[in-house]
């Protein structure tokens, strides 16, 4: 059984980030492993998953979203092992600042090392980086320059700009982090299967679909720069 | 071609030197492009007149009675509507060029007193400016190629300023939508129109406060902003009434949606002083919107087309009864103008099309694959149209805009 917690959807998903939790739970389902998506909304106590989502979002909406998170325990839950995919604003917000409306710094949830401020120009396009030599591929589509402090990266750009047009996201304890916003899991198979097999804490068997087409596709489609 | 310089005069003697020049160069450009085959050239001879005279979409708007349509979704169906509820002699951009540079070319071509101009949102400040519409249309705001356009709460802010800047401007605008009721804040002069609400996760959080809003039948903020009280209402089962009275309304268009796309032009009409049991009866005379609705011939196949570019559109769609009994096809691309990020399948709520086998076609017929296999829809992959079955039963085909296009080309009128 796994519990799939999709953050604040009315807040942070403006680029079709519940496919992300549609996906979890269809690459659980097809295993044979129950899966539940539960829609956490702002005022809603935060619930007991296996795996955290959290969106893009807008400046007030993101701003909103940090606040909520901050007065829940999901800081702990972090520290407790907790799997979490954030992407775009979801990043951000992870991090010890950023910047939304204007150029006011905001402080984030301080759970990584990470400031983000506004960049000269906003970054739109296709992002293709290497996790750990596995290419993942996706979209951007964010004003944000972030600057990891003692974290790692999650991926090396060959693509797009990331965090700083050298790396993209972060990675720490089970949090994933990444700029590619949107169904990244859709486009990426093998980083669904992942945070699945981290949140379970066993590898899963493995499943062939046509997602896979789709991201040889993508792989094809976005070459290494 | 004649024809439209002869009327050049008449307009002269109210246009500067420079603006009928100016005038006269987008006419010369646009028969030109004709003549070469470089497509109808709308926009083509628009830019040139715009860089001769760039107060030009003023000047040639001077004088004449405008209705001004944007928002979202349903802007073109919602302007054929309001030209056939106007009556006769009826101009407008009827090619969908709906930036500035169409703009002028439709009024440069036309000598009509009344002129419904279909506005990209995102231009529509400019065009409130330059026009001084009589009514202004404001269908409703999501999420649409964000790539591009910034995205909808910035929209919503710059429509803000433009209201503030134009607060006497009559507006004709969807009370069922936050973001343009926040937008109207400062207007003084607004008919508001309630709308039944299929997709709404644009405005789930307060585009004032960012607070969630609370939905009791209508909308409401707990920091004051709130749904106002409309004089026209849609009910769910498409009943429109206006003050309370039904009004009687037939369409040869399909849909709910179409419901409130002809709404809004019974409501702009009666600000132009076209009163709605006149208008109304004029309506069933629009049966396609640039090929969409109607039944076409894919080789010996009927066909039937429909536009979807964003979630809400795709709702709407896959709302309507009718969608959704025939097979259905969908045809997706990532062009420039379809915006090169397809991510918004994720939001569009393909699972109702469960229980079907969907065909997938266009550049990014994996992606929509991949999101049917995720909700369990059986999706089959076509890479070249002419694998398709060109004989059997009505097919519906959704598609995005250059799918779209495609598909118009590939197709005749049945």
């Amino acid at each position: 059984m796994v519990t799939i917690a999709l953050l604040y959807p009315e807040l942070l998903g403006t680029y079709g980030d519940g496919g992300n939790a549609r996906v979890l739970a269809h690459r659980a389902t097809v295993r044979g492993i129950d899966a539940s998506v539960v829609s956490v909304g702002v005022g809603d106590h935060l619930v007991d998953a296996d795996i955290y989502l959290l969106g893009g979002g807008e400046d007030g909406p993101q701003r909103f979203a940090c606040e909520a998170l901050r007065s829940s325990s999901f800081a702990e839950r972090v520290n407790d092992g907790a799997t979490v995919l954030a992407v775009c604003a979801g990043l951000q917000i992870l991090g010890t600042s950023f910047c939304v409306e204007g150029n006011d710094a905001y402080a984030g949830l301080n759970i990584v090392e990470a400031v983000t401020t506004r960049g000269a120009t906003r970054s739109v396009g296709e992002l293709r980086t290497s996790v750990a030599g596995v290419t993942l591929v996706g979209f951007e589509n964010h004003g944000g320059r972030t600057t990891l402090g003692d974290t790692s990266p999650l991926g090396v750009v060959e693509h797009g700009v990331g965090n700083d047009g050298a790396v993209d996201g972060f990675r720490h304890h089970n949090v994933y982090a990444t700029y590619a916003h949107g169904p990244v899991l859709a486009l990426n198979p093998w980083l669904a299967d992942e945070l699945l097999a981290t949140a379970l804490g066993a590898p899963l068997a493995p499943h062939r679909s046509v997602a896979d087409e789709l991201y040889a596709e993508r792989c094809r489609a976005v070459s290494a720069r | 071609m004649l024809n439209e310089l002869g009327s050049l005069f008449p307009m002269t003697q109210r246009m500067t030197l420079r603006a009928s020049g100016a005038r006269l160069a987008v006419l010369l450009t646009n028969e030109l492009s004709r003549l070469l085959r470089r497509g109808s050239g709308t926009v083509a001879g628009g830019r040139v007149g715009l860089r001769l005279d760039p107060e030009l979409l003023s000047h040639l708007s001077a004088h004449r009675a405008i209705v001004a349509i944007s928002g979202t979704n349903g802007k073109t169906t919602t302007a054929a509507l309001m030209r056939a509820a106007w009556g006769s002699d009826v101009g407008g951009n009827v090619t969908g060029a709906n930036m500035p540079a169409g703009h002028v070319a439709a009024l440069a071509a036309s000598p009509a007193q009344k002129f419904v101009l279909e506005v990209d949102e995102a231009w529509l400040p400019h065009v409130v400016r330059s026009c001084a519409p009589d009514v202004v249309c404001l269908l409703n705001l999501s999420r649409d190629q964000l790539d591009r356009a910034s995205e909808v709460r910035q929209l919503a802010q710059r429509w803000q300023g433009m209201v503030s800047a134009h607060p006497t401007t009559h507006f004709v605008a969807n009370a069922s939508d936050p973001l343009i009721v926040d937008a109207l804040a400062a207007a003084t002069s607004v008919t508001w129109i309630s709308v039944p609400r299929v997709w709404r996760a644009d405005a789930l959080s307060c585009p004032r406060c960012t607070a969630p809003l609370h939905f009791n039948g209508r909308w409401s903020c707990s920091c004051g902003l709130h749904e106002p009280a409309a004089t026209w209402r849609i009910g769910d089962d498409g009943a429109v009434t206006h003050n309370g009275v039904p009004v009687s309304l037939t369409l040869a268009l399909p849909g709910l949606f179409n419901v409130v796309n002809a709404t809004f032009a019974l409501a702009a009409g009666e600000v132009v002083g076209v009163p709605a049991a006149e208008a109304a009866p004029r309506l069933p005379s629009v049966e396609t919107i640039q090929g969409r609705y109607g039944i076409r011939r894919f080789g010996q196949r009927p066909v039937r087309l429909l536009l979807a570019k964003n979630p809400a559109g795709v709702a709407v769609l896959l709302d309507d009864a009718s969608t959704v009994t025939t097979e259905v096809w969908v045809a997706i691309n990532a062009e420039i103008a379809d915006g090169k990020d397809p991510s918004w399948l994720y939001d569009a709520p393909f699972e109702r099309l469960a229980h079907h086998t969907v065909t997938c076609l266009g550049d990014r017929r994996l992606d929509i694959a991949t999101r049917l296999d995720i909700d369990g829809v059986d999706a089959r992959v076509v890479g070249a149209r002419q694998d398709l079955e060109q004989s059997g039963p009505l097919v519906t085909v959704i598609a995005n805009y250059t799918a779209f296009q495609e598909w118009m080309r590939e197709t005749t009128p049945w």
